[in-house]
C-alpha cells in the first residue's frame, strides 16, 4: 500500500569539478535559448497583431513586472504568499515526517489511519479550502492551513517508503549488536530513509505554492493569488502574467535550495556500496 | 564419521553446539534445515564449517548470533545458553553492510554507539585495529571511496571493535576475487595470530578452511548436518603455498571427499 505516489530518490547530479567555464557556459546556453524563445514569441504576437488582451507580448510583460516591483505592490503580496508557502511547508512536511515514522513504528496505527489519509488526499485541496477559509478567515492561517495539507501527503509517503525500504542485512548488522527498534531507526532506517523524504519535501514544496494560489483564489485578503484575480477581472494580461512568472520563479528558486540541501545531505546517495 | 572432538573442558568451550536442530515453518510445510548438529570450540580456536550451497551454514550462524531459535538442542556462548543477540560476539557477513553516510571510523564504531560503550576509549581501539588492518588514514573516508577488499577489512575491523570473545564469519571473502580473497585469509590469519579470538568461519572454500583453521567441519545439504570433523595441527603462520605440502594436500583431498559424499548422499 505504502508505495502509492512514490518519488525516487534522485541520484545527485554530479558537475565536474573545477570546470568552472562548462557551468558558465551551462548558464549562458539556459538564458540565450530563454531569450531565443522570447524573441519569438513577440515576434509572432507582433507580427499577427495578437490583440494585448488574448496574448500580452513578453515585453509587456517584463514592463507590469518591472512596474509592480518597483511600487511595492508585488513584493508585499510575494512576502504574503512566500510566508504561507513556508510556514505551512514546514509544517505539513514535518507532520507528514513524524507521522510516517510513527506509522512504520506502529503498524496498529498503520493500519488505523492509513486509509484516512488517503481518503483526505483523495479530496481536491479546492473543495476544501472554502472550508478553511469558513473556519480560519480570510487571514493567512486558512492558507497555511492548505499548504500544509497539501505538503503533508508526500513527505508521508516517502518517509514510510525510506523507512521501509531497508536492506535486511542492515537490519540484522544492528540486531546482531543487541540494537533496538530505538537504535535501529536512529543509525539505521532514518538516515536511509534521509533521499526518500528529500525527494518527498522537492515534490511537496512544488504542490506547496500550488496550494497557498488555490487557497487565495478561494478567499484572501493579499497576495500573488489576489493579484492575478484581479488582472484577471481588469482584462490586465501583462500584469496576470507577470504574476505568473513571478510564482513561477518562487517555485523554482524553492525547489532549487532544497536540491541544494538534498545533495549537501545525500552525498552518499546512489555511491555503490554494499 | 568423526564425532566432534572427545572430552575437553566445559568451562574451556567459548561455543557449544549440541544437538541442535532447527525446521522453518513454511506455507508448503515444514523444511528441516539443520538436523542434529553438535560442535563445540575452545577458547582460541579456529574452526571452519565447510558446506555446498544450501546446506543451512547461515542459518546456524544465524542460531548462534541469537537472530533466531532452534527447535532443538542447545546453543552456548561462554558457557551462557543463547537467548538472543550477544555482545559477546562479533559478527562478519558475506557483505561489508557499511552504512554509506559514515566514514569508514564511524562505520567501525558503531558497536560501540549500538552498545553505548565509552568513546574515546572505542575510537582509540579503532583507531589501533584499523591501523592493524592496513587501513591507516582512511579513517574519515567514506566506504564508497575505498575498494572492495578494504571494505570487508573495515567490516571485520567492526566486529573486533567492541572485543567479542567470539567472531563469527559468514563467507565473507565470497565477493571478492581470488588474489584479493587470499591476501584477506592472510590478513585474516594475522589479526587472529594477534588477537586470538575464538572464530567461527564460514566457507564453501576447501583452501581458505584448511588455510585458515585449527578444525573444520564438513555438513551435508538438506538437511544440515556435520558429516565429519578435521584436525588441522600445522603450524602457524601457514601460507597458500603450505597447501601444497603432502599432509595438507592429503587433509584437502579427505574433505573434499566427504563434501563430495555428503553431496552425493
Amino acid at each position: 500500500m505504502a508505495d502509492i505516489a512514490t518519488t525516487k530518490p534522485q541520484a545527485s547530479e554530479a558537475a565536474p569539478p573545477g570546470r568552472v567555464s562548462g557551468a558558465a557556459w551551462r548558464i549562458l546556453e539556459r538564458l540565450l535559448s530563454l531569450a531565443i524563445l522570447l524573441l519569438v514569441i513577440e515576434g509572432g504576437i507582433r507580427g499577427f497583431d495578437v490583440p494585448a488582451y488574448v496574448f500580452p507580448t513578453p515585453s509587456s510583460i517584463a514592463v507590469a513586472l518591472y512596474e509592480g516591483v518597483v511600487n511595492g505592490n508585488y513584493l508585499s503580496a510575494l512576502a504574503v504568499t512566500l510566508t504561507e508557502i513556508l510556514v505551512g511547508f514546514t509544517i505539513g512536511s514535518t507532520c507528514g515526517i513524524l507521522l510516517g515514522i510513527a506509522m512504520v513504528q506502529v503498524p496498529v496505527l498503520d493500519r488505523i489511519v492509513y486509509p484516512y489519509v488517503v481518503g483526505l488526499q483523495t479530496v481536491p485541496k479546492v473543495a476544501i479550502a472554502p472550508l478553511m477559509i469558513v473556519w480560519f478567515g480570510f487571514g493567512i492561517s486558512s492558507k497555511i492551513f492548505i499548504v500544509a495539507l497539501t505538503c503533508l501527503f508526500p513527505s508521508l509517503i516517502n518517509t514510510i517508503a525510506g523507512l521501509r525500504a531497508v536492506d535486511s542485512d542492515r537490519i540484522a548488522l544492528i540486531t546482531a549488536m543487541c540494537g533496538t527498534r530505538t537504535q535501529l531507526l536512529r543509525y539505521v532506517q532514518l538516515p536511509n530513509a534521509l533521499p526518500y523524504i528529500m525527494a518527498g519535501l522537492n515534490t511537496g514544496i512544488v504542490l506547496a505554492v500550488i496550494g497557498a494560489i488555490v487557497g487565495e483564489f478561494v478567499g484572501a485578503k493579499t497576495g500573488i493569488g489576489v493579484l492575478i484575480l484581479q488582472a484577471n477581472f481588469g482584462l490586465d494580461l501583462a500584469s496576470m502574467f507577470a504574476a505568473l512568472v513571478l510564482i513561477a520563479v518562487t517555485g523554482v528558486v524553492l525547489n532549487l535550495v532544497l536540491r541544494l540541501i538534498e545533495t549537501k545531505l545525500c552525498f552518499w546517495s546512489g555511491k555503490a556500496t554494499k | 564419521m568423526t564425532p566432534a572432538s572427545p572430552a575437553r573442558l566445559k568451562s574451556s568451550h567459548a561455543l557449544e553446539v549440541s544437538a541442535v536442530g532447527l525446521t522453518y515453518r513454511t506455507s508448503s510445510g515444514s523444511v528441516e534445515a539443520l538436523r542434529d548438529i553438535t560442535l563445540d570450540v575452545a577458547e582460541g580456536e579456529f574452526v571452519t564449517v565447510v558446506g555446498p550451497s544450501g546446506c543451512g551454514k547461515s542459518s546456524l550462524l544465524k542460531l548462534i548470533l541469537g537472530l533466531e531459535r532452534a527447535t532443538r538442542g542447545r546453543l552456548a556462548v561462554g558457557g551462557r545458553e543463547i537467548a538472543g543477540p550477544s555482545r559477546g560476539v562479533g559478527a562478519v557477513f558475506q557483505a561489508p553492510v557499511l552504512l554509506p553516510w559514515r566514514t569508514i571510523e564511524e562505520n567501525v564504531l558503531l558497536p560501540a554507539d549500538v552498545m553505548k560503550l565509552d568513546r574515546p576509549s572505542a575510537t582509540e581501539r579503532a583507531r589501533a585495529l584499523l591501523q592493524m588492518a592496513g587501513l591507516g588514514g582512511f579513517e574519515q573516508k567514506y566506504p564508497y571511496e575505498l575498494s572492495g577488499g578494504m571494505q570487508h577489512r573495515a567490516a571485520i575491523v567492526r566486529a573486533l571493535v567492541h572485543d567479542p570473545k567470539l567472531l563469527i564469519m559468514d563467507e565473507p571473502f565470497a565477493a571478492l576475487d581470488a588474489i584479493t580473497r587470499e591476501q584477506m585469509a592472510g590478513e585474516l590469519q594475522r589479526v587472529w595470530m594477534d588477537s586470538r579470538k575464538t572464530v567461527m568461519f564460514i566457507t564453501h572454500s576447501i583452501s581458505e578452511a584448511v588455510f585458515l583453521s585449527d578444525r573444520i567441519a564438513v555438513m551435508s545439504p538438506r538437511p544440515g548436518r556435520i558429516v565429519a570433523v578435521f584436525d588441522n595441527p600445522a603450524p602457524r603462520p601457514r601460507t597458500f603455498a603450505d597447501l601444497l605440502s603432502p599432509e595438507l594436500a592429503r587433509l584437502s583431498a579427505e574433505i573434499r571427499q566427504s563434501l563430495d559424499l555428503a553431496c552425493a548422499a
